[in-house]
């Protein structure tokens, strides 16, 4: 489903990629415009259902007269604008953002940071044996989903989402500063002492993992979890008349857990907690 | 907004700190008992969207309940949430964003040393262990050691907060006024407060001995008086200083005083002058920014002045959190009111009618000279709804900041001012378009302000006629560390860095100067020849910075100086972006690291260092990942550290 926007058509900024013209309509992002002309630009806590919080700074680019590198995501372009997508210098900091984001927390949940790694010959290791890391036990309190801060690369997505962006629930901000900082809920409390609501949207738009259902939690403990047997599926969910779209992942004949099309124009890929959760008794068999 | 909050309830101390700010509850739906006594509470909602746009109240609300209390419980929290219909989790992460508050229970005394250059060189850590060990354990004071406290002209130093009940309302400014009222009853009217006997109390100490320390931590309601502002400007009483005119001479505490020096000519020429006129003045002089990022200052006003949306909005950056600066806090307790007739100036020529300055948490003797200086102007109508009977409303409000160097960041300032984490926005759009509550504002430090003075007193032509053609006016400088004469120096732009040093007196054997602070560099004592100007230091490879000049002599081991810089900025990194949350982590450890190595031995790790610092520099957010890595770069490269 696509949405088909009815308003006036924008104007078009014309400024210089990589050497080439590019046109992109007004208030469109850099990155807007790489992908349009298909460039590979990395990005970690850029997201398409929200405002990219521009705090990973993996998808920098060199704008000429800068003094300083400008993050893609959200830079918008301008007339006469000159970006390099690719030098030597945006290179070399998103391949040390890469370390340090490597090197700090586990990114093995997170998709193709492994490739960026590879691609930027990023070297995590390098900080030696003793590099800080975000050592946090994963904070299992609840039957519906987990949060390991150990992954956590703090792009704000799941603050955004519980918040003035989508939820409205205001459950998850960020706490303490620096190093420390930390996604938390009042009090750093468990879950079920929270204002949360169990709609999952932070899970939703999660890039690394950090947030996720409990089922894909314990299958990944027991070695269990095969995203490649696993089927997506999606339907209509039928629990009220809202009508949202759930997909189904489904492994070995289980809902092994729900997300939601983010290109569908009434809830960009948000549910309740019922449509979100609310499977078992799909497959209650007895 | 349906917020959930827990079942913990304030206690009675608490709530009655939160209902001094904010004046009682009106309805159960912000905190009120729900007794039933008020049948309208249950059929209609109060609080929402008017409780709401006090949101700007948390901060205040925060320090309240830390300043009777001394932390911040969760039915507090809680509490505090209800009344200004804050999300309990979003208030957390600001109670949790600033060094002086604590979510935990501790002693009501804390006793802060600074443990950061000028104080380390001047023997701060055998202090802070001293200290510790003759209040012990059962001393109910707290001692924590932590960054610069702005009074490095005598280090070292050590700043008490005894938290409290308080004759004056723990609040600041004009928040009072302005929430009684609309808040109906005045706070604490018929009832008696059932505080704790003991009063909130602050005590200075510096230059700081054990002995004093300790007598300051016990009993800081009686500790004795901090010497006056003038001892920190050796120059004073001088004809020939202009910025530094009146400290020490004029009675900051009288505004007849003040206008017995000359105060208030400038506003009048202001107002003979109209807005378009003034800013011309400060264009014409050529008057530069002095919080560091040397911008100019007429720009900045024109561009405000000009931006269709309305309020437009004044901020007075007065949190001077960078180590080694002191110059904006001897101002403020030595002029007070010039800042406010500046601040008037400033906010007349951009259409301002409201101005906040933003004060550094830790400056309480700046916090008394200014909010009553504020208040005598408001008095005798200098302040308020027609300054000096001109027909223009203008006031200023204090807020105070609560230990958190990163909110001198112009726009993390905004965030902090508006309930926010202190973080910074990022840019675009520019404060002068989307400033403070999204509206035009115009940000500028304490030291520009009172610049404007002379500018409209002696005129543009004469003011441009001081320093050099791109450097205008006086410039003052904070110069501490291995001087015989430490203290806050006005001199023309121009003037060099070997001039400033042997008028403060500079010690033998010096080893290494560091210029504009942590976030500026090391200059080698072969170059002190540099001009004080900006293109005179850009020349050289270095900045003015805020004004810093620190001495060190060959005694003050380097590494470790680095490696308290990197310890500074790894503790004020808000966290928001990953080069400067990470990259000052890694950073410190590299230092660390080799701190006792040199040569090849430390080569690996330099090359590290250089790497991170380059990313950092690049693709950090702010100013402070950005210059995170200046100062320890020009150690390496100017001085040779690990040579
Ligand atoms: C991390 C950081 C801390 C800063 N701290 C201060 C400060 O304490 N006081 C100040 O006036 N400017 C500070 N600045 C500079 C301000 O962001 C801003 O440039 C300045 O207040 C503008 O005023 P000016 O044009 O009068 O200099 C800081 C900047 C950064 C990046
Ligand atoms: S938990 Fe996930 S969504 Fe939230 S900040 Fe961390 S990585 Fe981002
Ligand atoms: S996800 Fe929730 S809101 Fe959406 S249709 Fe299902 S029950 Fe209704
Ligand atoms: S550079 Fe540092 S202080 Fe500035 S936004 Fe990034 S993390 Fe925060
Ligand atoms: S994707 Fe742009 S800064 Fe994170
Ligand atoms: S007060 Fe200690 S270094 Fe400034």
């Amino acid at each position: 489903m696509t949405a088909i926007p009815l308003g006036v058509p924008r104007r078009l900024v014309e400024f210089t990629l990589d050497g080439q013209d590019a046109r992109v309509p007004e208030g469109s992002t850099i990155l807007e415009a790489c992908r349009a002309a298909g460039k590979d630009v990395p990005t970690l806590c850029e997201g398409d259902t929200l405002t990219p919080k521009n705090a990973c700074r993996v998808c920098v680019v060199e704008v000429e007269g800068a003094r300083t590198l400008a993050p893609a995501c959200s830079r918008r372009a301008e007339p006469g604008m000159v970006v390099r997508t690719d030098t030597e210098r945006a290179r070399h900091s998103r391949k040390v953002v890469l370390e340090l984001l490597a090197s700090s927390v586990d990114l093995s949940t997170t998709p193709s940071v492994a490739r960026w790694i590879k691609e930027y010959e990023a070297k995590p290791d390098r900080f030696g044996p003793d590099a800080a890391r975000v050592d946090e036990e994963p904070r299992v309190d609840n039957d519906l989903y987990v949060r390991d801060y150990g992954k956590c690369i703090l792009c704000y997505k799941c603050v955004d989402a519980c918040g003035d962006q989508w939820q409205n629930t205001f459950a998850i901000s960020v706490s303490g500063r620096g190093f420390d900082a930390r996604i938390s809920v009042e009090q750093d409390a468990p879950l079920t002492d929270s204002a949360c609501v169990y709609c999952g949207n932070c899970i939703e738009v999660c890039p690394t993992g950090a947030l996720s259902f409990k089922s894909e939690f314990d299958m990944r403990a027991a070695g269990t979890w095969d995203e490649a047997r696993q089927s997506e599926t999606t339907t209509v969910c039928a629990y009220c008349g809202v009508g949202c779209n759930l997909t189904l992942h489904v492994q070995d004949n289980e809902i092994v857990k729900v997300t939601s099309p983010h290109d569908n124009p009434v809830t960009h890929g948000n549910l309740c907690i019922k449509g979100r959760f609310g499977y078992q008794h799909v497959q209650n068999r007895d | 907004m349906d917020l959930r909050f827990g079942d913990s309830e304030p206690t009675d101390e608490e709530r009655a700190a939160v209902d001094a700010l904010l004046g009682p509850p009106e309805s159960s739906w912000e905190g009120a008992a729900r007794d039933g006594t008020d049948a309208a509470d249950l059929r209609w909602a109060r609080g929402g969207r008017e409780a709401r746009d006090r949101r700007d109240l948390l901060l205040p609300g925060l320090h309240a309940l830390n300043d009777r209390i001394g932390w911040i419980s969760e039915g507090a929290l809680d509490y505090l949430c209800r009344r200004l219909t804050v999300p309990p989790a979003q208030a957390y992460g600001v109670a949790t964003f600033y060094a002086m508050f604590s979510v935990r229970p501790r002693p009501a005394t804390v006793l802060h040393v600074c443990t950061d250059l000028a104080c380390t060189a001047a023997g701060a850590t055998d202090l802070s262990t001293d200290v510790e060990a003759r209040l012990g354990p059962e001393s109910g004071v707290r001692v924590e050691r932590g960054p610069c406290l702005g009074l490095c002209e005598r280090a070292p130093a050590a700043l008490v907060i005894r938290a409290g009940d308080s004759a004056r309302p723990a609040c600041e400014g004009g928040t009072v006024q302005a929430v009684r009222g609309s808040g109906g009853a005045a706070p604490g009217d018929g009832k008696e407060r059932r505080g704790r006997d003991t009063p909130r109390a602050t005590a200075v100490c510096a230059p700081a001995t054990p002995d004093a320390a300790v007598r300051a931590a016990t009993a800081p309601e009686n500790a004795p008086a901090e010497p006056a502002p003038a001892l920190a400007v050796p120059q004073a009483g001088d004809p020939a200083l202009t910025l530094l005119e009146r400290v020490g001479t004029a009675d900051p505490t009288s505004l007849d005083d003040y206008r017995a020096h000359g105060g208030y000519t400038a506003l009048r020429r202001a107002f003979a002058l109209g807005p378009a006129g003034v800013i011309r003045e400060v264009t014409d002089a050529g008057l530069v920014g002095r919080g560091g990022a040397a911008f100019p200052t007429g720009r900045k006003w024109q561009a405000t002045a000009a931006q269709p949306d309305h309020p437009h909005y004044l901020v007075c950056n007065a949190d001077e959190s960078e180590p080694g600066t002191f110059k904006d806090r001897v101002l403020m307790e030595g002029d007070p009111y010039a800042l406010v007739e500046a601040m008037t100036i400033a906010a007349y020529a951009t259409g301002a009618h409201k101005g906040y300055l933003y004060l550094r948490g830790e400056y309480p003797r700046a916090l008394t000279r200014l909010t009553h200086a504020i208040a005598q102007a408001r008095n005798r109508g200098l302040l308020g709804d027609d300054v000096l009977g001109q027909g223009y409303a203008f006031d200023i409000e204090i807020r105070r900041g609560a230990g958190a160097y990163i909110c001198g960041e112009e726009t993390a300032l905004f965030n902090s001012i508006e309930g926010y984490r202190g973080e910074p926005r990022s840019k675009p759009p520019f404060p002068v378009e989307k400033g403070l509550f999204g509206k035009p504002t115009v940000e500028n430090n304490v030291e520009t302000l009172v610049n404007v003075l002379p500018i409209l007193t002696m005129g543009a032509p004469a003011y441009a006629a001081i320093g050099t053609a791109a450097s205008t006016g006086p410039k003052l400088y904070c110069v501490s560390g291995s001087v015989d004469r430490p203290g806050v120096y006005e001199l023309p732009f121009g003037a060099t860095l070997g001039e400033l040093l042997t008028l403060a007196q500079v010690r033998a054997g010096l080893r290494a100067v560091l210029l504009g602070g942590a976030a500026g560099g090391f200059v080698r004592p072969d170059e002190l020849d540099i001009p004080l100007t900006f293109e005179g230091t850009r020349q050289a490879g270095t900045t003015l910075g805020s004004g810093v000049v620190m001495a060190f002599d060959d005694t003050v081991p380097l590494p470790r100086l680095l490696l308290r810089i990197a310890e500074f900025f790894r503790d004020e990194s808000c966290g928001q972006c990953v080069p400067c949350r990470v990259g000052t982590v890694r950073q410190e450890e590299a230092l660390r690291r080799i701190a006792d190595r040199t040569g090849a031995a430390a080569a690996g790790d330099i090359d590290l260092l250089r790497e991170v610092g380059r990313a950092m520099r690049d693709a950090s957010i702010c100013g402070l990942g950005q210059t995170a890595w200046n100062a320890v770069e020009s150690a390496i490269d100017r001085l040779g550290a690990y040579e």
